[in-house]
């Protein structure tokens, strides 16, 4: 069973606050998908999620799960199920009460919360722990008594606030993809909320961005997300991107020439920028490369090499162009690319199409 | 134990350590041990012409003790000491339970501040001062009894102060600090995560209460009853103020002893009234299943 998710132009600001801390966010989750927040910390993703599980109510707009309105319906009455980031597990329960509360408060016999919840354990890999005390389980485990704990309730909506936050790497990692399975098995929408990229990218369908003033910048999916970023906040925020301030030269078509204090570039121009206007252009370290003449590249700087850090499947290197501009550029350790020393003068070049020219406010077309 | 000292040594220094055994073994010995044992000394002895003290009759028995089985009107009011000690004890639970969750778990900020602050005013106030109100509000020409007239609940002003209910309004009023502040400092430490875990799960509010904050809360719950309930068995400025005159509290029987100089008797009694407390703390302890350790944190 699962449920679409419409988030319908919502807005929160909590009593006494100034500002709102969701702002409009308007997307439908898909019944059945694996939806990510993403976002810096305190960008309002925990209070979109507690809107969605009915902890706080909306000052403006509306929540609908499976066309139903939400409003004035309590966290116990919604089809929801939320995981809390710091898990919240009853820790004067065992494992198998945890796991069976949702059952126990709908009135199922023990036998059958009991079995039940030998079912869930088996379901999430920790068979055999239904008797033990949550104090005695690794972050890991615990991890899975929670998701065991909220799918006990046959939720048609699962709620996860950064739950992998606590674990360490490895864990996280395999967690990861421990938790994309749980959800194709169950089939149960997903709606999970991270300040992680890694993680959102990874595991979900699609993504959606939110911006430090609680707005919903960009929702796509991942891959979408990282190459054609809509807004200067994703493309900021989503994977690394070296920046540079340009303006437009010319208009052509989708594309522009752009003035940079280091010569003329062309690049993309999604927003149909008109010449005159300044903007940002993006490009992606792992789309520069050194090149020996103008000709091999759409874009060409010459730069001076500031420093290499090594890190075993690639090079990181830091390149100076006019103007004071930093590029990062990704080299991989393949043995194909040149081999650069600090200080050399080289220069560097990119394609036309790895060019994103972005700006902000009043153009449409995002 | 030689780490305890070790680590005694280690923060106090040896002449500081010296000293604080010295003070604190005194006072133990000559505050608590001695007059204890003094009083327990009495106990055993009957009352004896100032002659006989020291002669063949001042022998140890038991024989104080057994008065409170014959004398009927003792056990009598030995016996509803007990029960309306209990009944102090509910009733103080349950106005607490609900304010201490208030403040523990709803309210924040500001807000929390001035409750605490409006709690904890009227215990500025001496106990006898706040006890003389208390008579002021109760009494047939009271306040409340006013109040109930003018909104047309009764027609005749009613005896609060006959039988009990007066002393168990004063004491539970009296004693709602002792039984809050357990309590709040319990359900202070429950993470708002839970219960809002529970809610999600489709848990009633009462069942959440049941489940989560009543078994964490359990230590607290035990603290304050034992501290209420030993309040109220022990208390005597209540009932005397409070009190109808012709229904006696515990510790007015053991008080007239000693002013009538059965000091034997009512040391006895006295006893008998801190061995009840002792037994009322582990009938908590064990309702509770709380242990001793859990209590001291
Ligand atoms: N209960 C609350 N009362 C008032 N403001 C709150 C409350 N909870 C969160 N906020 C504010 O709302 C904003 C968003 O918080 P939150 O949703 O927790 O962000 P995130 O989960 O993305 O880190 C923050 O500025 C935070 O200070
Ligand atoms: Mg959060």
């Amino acid at each position: 069973m699962s449920h679409d998710v419409d988030i319908d132009h919502v807005s929160m600001r909590y009593p006494g606050s100034q500002r709102f801390a969701v702002t409009d966010v308007h997307v439908r989750i898909k019944p059945g998908e694996f939806f990510s927040f993403l976002g810096p910390s305190g960008c309002g993703k925990t209070t979109l999620l507690r809107l969605v599980a009915g902890f706080i109510e909306p000052t403006q707009g509306e929540i609908r799960i499976d066309g139903k309105d939400m409003r004035g319906i309590g966290p116990n009455k919604r089809p929801t199920a939320m995981i809390f980031q710091n898990l919240a597990l009853f820790p004067l329960m065992t494992v198998a009460e945890n796991i069976a509360f949702g059952l126990e408060v709908r009135g199922v016999s023990a036998a059958k919360r009991r079995k039940r919840a030998e079912a869930l354990l088996e379901l999430v890999d920790l068979p055999g722990m239904a008797a033990k005390k949550v104090s005695d389980l690794s972050g890991g485990q615990r991890q899975r008594v929670a998701i065991a704990r909220a799918l006990a309730v046959e939720p048609a909506v699962l709620l996860l606030d950064e739950p992998l936050s606590a674990l360490d790497l490895k864990l996280r990692q395999h967690m990861r993809s421990e938790l994309r399975k749980i959800q194709r098995r169950t089939g149960v929408t997903f709606i999970y909320i991270t300040h992680d990229q890694g993680e959102a990218l990874n595991m979900s369908d699609r993504v959606g961005v939110m911006s430090e003033k609680g707005q919903l910048e960009q929702v796509a999916a991942p891959d979408v997300l990282y190459n054609e970023p809509a807004t200067i906040f994703v493309a900021d925020f989503v994977g690394e991107n070296n920046a540079f301030r340009v303006s437009v030269r010319e208009q052509v078509g989708d594309w522009a020439v752009l003035e940079t204090p280091f010569g003329m570039l062309k690049g993309r121009n999604p927003q149909g920028l008109t010449s005159g206007r300044r903007a940002t252009a993006f490009v992606r370290p792992e789309a520069i490369s050194v090149v020996e003449n103008s000709a091999a590249a759409d874009n060409f700087v010459p730069c001076t090499v500031e420093n290499l850090s090594f890190e075993g499947a690639f090079i990181t290197v830091v390149l100076k162009a006019a103007g004071d501009q930093s590029f990062v550029m990704r080299q991989n350790n393949d043995g194909s690319a040149p081999r650069l020393k600090a200080g050399a003068k080289v220069q560097i070049g990119f394609r036309a199409d790895n060019t994103l020219l972005l700006t902000n406010g009043e153009q449409s077309g995002a | 134990m030689r780490s305890f000292w070790q680590n005694a040594v280690r923060i106090f220094g040896p002449i500081g350590l010296t000293y604080i055994s010295i003070t604190v073994g005194a006072w133990l010995l000559f505050m608590i041990l001695i007059p204890q044992l003094i009083m327990i000394d009495f106990s055993m002895r009957p009352l004896l012409p100032l002659r006989k003290i020291g002669g063949p009759e001042d022998i140890w028995t038991l024989r104080n003790y057994m008065v409170l089985f014959t004398n009927e009107l003792h056990r009598a009011i030995f016996l509803k000491t007990i029960w309306s000690s209990i009944i102090v004890t509910s009733v103080a639970l349950a106005i607490c339970y609900p304010i201490s969750f208030y403040l523990a778990k709803v309210t924040r900020g500001a807000r929390l501040g001035w409750l605490m602050i409006g709690l904890i005013i009227p215990y500025w106030i001496n106990e006898l001062l706040r006890l003389f109100a208390w008579q002021l509000i109760l009494a047939d020409a009271g306040i409340l009894n006013k109040l109930l007239m003018l909104l047309g609940f009764i027609a005749e002003p009613l005896n609060f102060r006959a039988g009990n209910s007066a002393v168990i309004v004063g004491m539970a009023y009296a004693y709602i600090l002792f039984m809050v502040f357990p309590l709040y400092n319990a359900m202070e430490s429950l993470d708002r995560n839970q219960l809002d875990a529970a809610r999600d799960l489709g848990s009633s509010w009462l069942r959440i209460h049941w489940r989560i904050v009543v078994p964490h809360a359990k230590p607290g719950i035990a603290v304050g009853c034992i501290m209420t309930f030993m309040l109220a068995a022990g208390s005597i400025a209540a009932p005397q103020l409070l009190g109808s005159p012709s229904s006696f509290w515990f510790t007015e029987v053991i008080y007239t002893n000693f002013e009538t100089a059965n000091w034997n008797q009512g040391a006895a009694y006295a006893t008998v009234l801190a061995l009840l407390c002792l037994v009322f703390i582990f009938v908590m302890l064990r309702v509770f299943r709380v242990s001793l350790k859990e209590l001291a944190q």
